[in-house]
């Protein structure tokens, strides 16, 4: 096997750019270490996925935002910015659907081998996928026919096991249609560096800290207290509640 | 003089990628003339004017649009050069793909949609097989896997080129894009096509309207598979 990834990175830094307006970044600069779930929050078109998209394609002053992201306090080399098996970075995006006219399986091979892994694979992915997702995933699936649930879970299980980066980009996963506490876990794994775009008071109240974001700047960031972390206890337990009502109307019963 | 051939599909993005280079390349001092190649009408002429910089239309009309463009490349190069720019750039039209309108010492650059799924890259043929780099568009329609399994699939066809991810929207790659082109060599001497384009030899060519084979002379393809010449 190769041994693509073994610069772990350990911080990752975010240096500002600008806004819409071209005004300088209010968060002149933030480092994210390993372990760290770090939150991106902000109303819809006030940069949160420009952001994310800066950090994917490790932004050198080269994007519309001007930002800079640094590796371990440096600039990351131009193999690491293209080539997947360079990557240190996997991102799980808006997209609920597939568009490749592909089978499951053809495709899960071709991206393990595009990512200089083992096209065997596959099957670990499927079998994670069908874990996240009530309706199975069946290898031989065209991916354009698989629901809004199966693609998400299957971008989760492939992230988590074909993508395998110390880096996890999420852009909104509570639109998923799947178990998402569990979605976060696999996703953020042991010891990565996990970003993720959220509206949801549970996952962002898991975040330690998280990027406020305004008219394409980063204007603050806030680091959860424990006044918050009281109420990320509260919040959990609804959720759960929530989803067990959930499940209770997906199978036709009655909610007592 | 530096001359880049931008080509690919309809719609993949090629004018809105090219803008977005263009203003890079003259923020960093560069005096880049634009011609414009299409069939039967464009406005993009007018898009790329407002750029501030030269721009040129070259209408095919009944020409084949990328013979028309081989054609007319060394007066595209006389004018580019009357206008004092040290940079042509040439968009194509983007048509039946078995064209591949690239002078060998010229910068080839494929823009290719990623939206079209993983298989095309294998269906567009020279005009990626043969060219110096390709850029991914609308990669933000995908998710990344599907980003990365249709990049393969670019390597598989054409494995030494180089690949830029693009959005000409937001405008992400254009920095890579115009590094590319300021860095390529100046052309020089005789040019010679890097592509042959295909054997196009026949009576509708010349406008020959009814469609029964009795009518068709030239060099000819059956759909089987049989290529023959039927004439004089």
């Amino acid at each position: 096997m190769s041994q693509a990834i073994e610069i772990m990175p350990l911080t990752l830094t975010i240096q500002g750019g600008v806004d819409k307006d071209g005004h300088s970044d209010a968060v002149s600069e933030i480092e994210i270490a390993r372990g760290e779930i770090i939150g991106i929050v902000g109303p819809t078109g006030s940069g949160k996925s420009t952001l994310i998209a800066d950090i994917e394609q490790f932004a050198l002053g080269d994007t519309p935002s001007g930002r800079r992201i640094l590796i371990n306090g440096l600039e990351p080399a131009g193999e690491m910015r293209s080539n997947p098996r360079k990557k240190l970075v996997a991102q799980l995006s808006q997209n609920m659907h597939f568009l490749a006219d592909m089978s499951v399986e053809e495709f899960l091979k071709m991206h393990a081998k595009s990512r200089g892994k083992d096209p065997g694979l596959a099957d670990k992915v499927i079998a994670l996928a069908n874990t996240l997702t009530g309706e199975p995933v069946n290898p031989a699936f065209q991916l354009t026919i698989l629901s809004g649930g199966q693609s998400r879970a299957l971008m989760v299980a492939d992230i988590a096991v074909i993508s395998d980066s110390p880096i996890v980009l999420i852009d909104e996963i509570e639109n998923a249609g799947i178990k998402k506490q569990e979605a976060l876990r696999l996703l953020a794994g042991e010891g990565k560096i996990v970003v993720v775009v959220t509206h949801d008071p549970m996952l962002a109240l898991m975040a330690s800290r998280r990027i406020v974001m305004k008219n394409g700047g980063m204007t603050k960031v806030i680091s959860t207290n424990e006044d918050e972390q009281r109420v990320f206890k509260d919040v959990e337990r609804m959720d759960g509640w929530l989803t067990s009502l959930r499940e209770t109307i997906r199978q036709g019963e009655v909610v007592a | 003089m530096k001359m880049v051939v931008v080509a690919g599909t309809p719609g993949s993005g090629k004018t809105s990628v090219l803008m977005h280079a263009v203003k890079d390349l003259l923020r960093s001092g560069r005096s880049p003339a634009l011609v414009k190649i299409d069939c039967m009408w464009t406005e993009d002429d007018a898009r790329f004017r407002r750029l501030q910089v030269p721009v040129a239309v070259g209408l095919a009309k009944d020409m084949c649009p990328d013979h028309y463009a081989i054609y007319n490349f060394d007066e595209m190069l006389q004018w580019a050069e009357a206008q004092q720019a040290d940079m042509l750039l040439n968009e194509t039209a983007g048509l039946c793909l078995r064209c591949a309108p690239y002078p060998d010492k010229a910068l080839a650059i494929c823009v290719i949609d990623v939206t079209t799924g993983p298989n095309s890259p294998l269906k567009v043929g020279p005009l990626l097989t043969t060219a110096d780099a390709a850029v991914m568009t609308k990669g933000d329609l995908v998710s990344q896997a599907e980003r990365e399994v249709f990049r393969e699939r670019i390597l598989e066809a054409n494995p030494g080129c180089r690949i830029i991810e693009a959005n000409g929207l937001s405008g992400k790659g254009s920095a890579e894009l115009a590094q590319l082109m300021a860095s390529w060599p100046d052309i020089s001497g005789e040019m010679v096509l890097r592509h042959n384009p295909p054997l196009a030899i026949c009576t509708l060519c010349t406008g020959e309207l009814r469609i029964s084979k009795e009518h068709h002379r030239g060099v000819l393809r059956h759909l089987d598979g049989f290529m023959e010449y039927t004439g004089e």
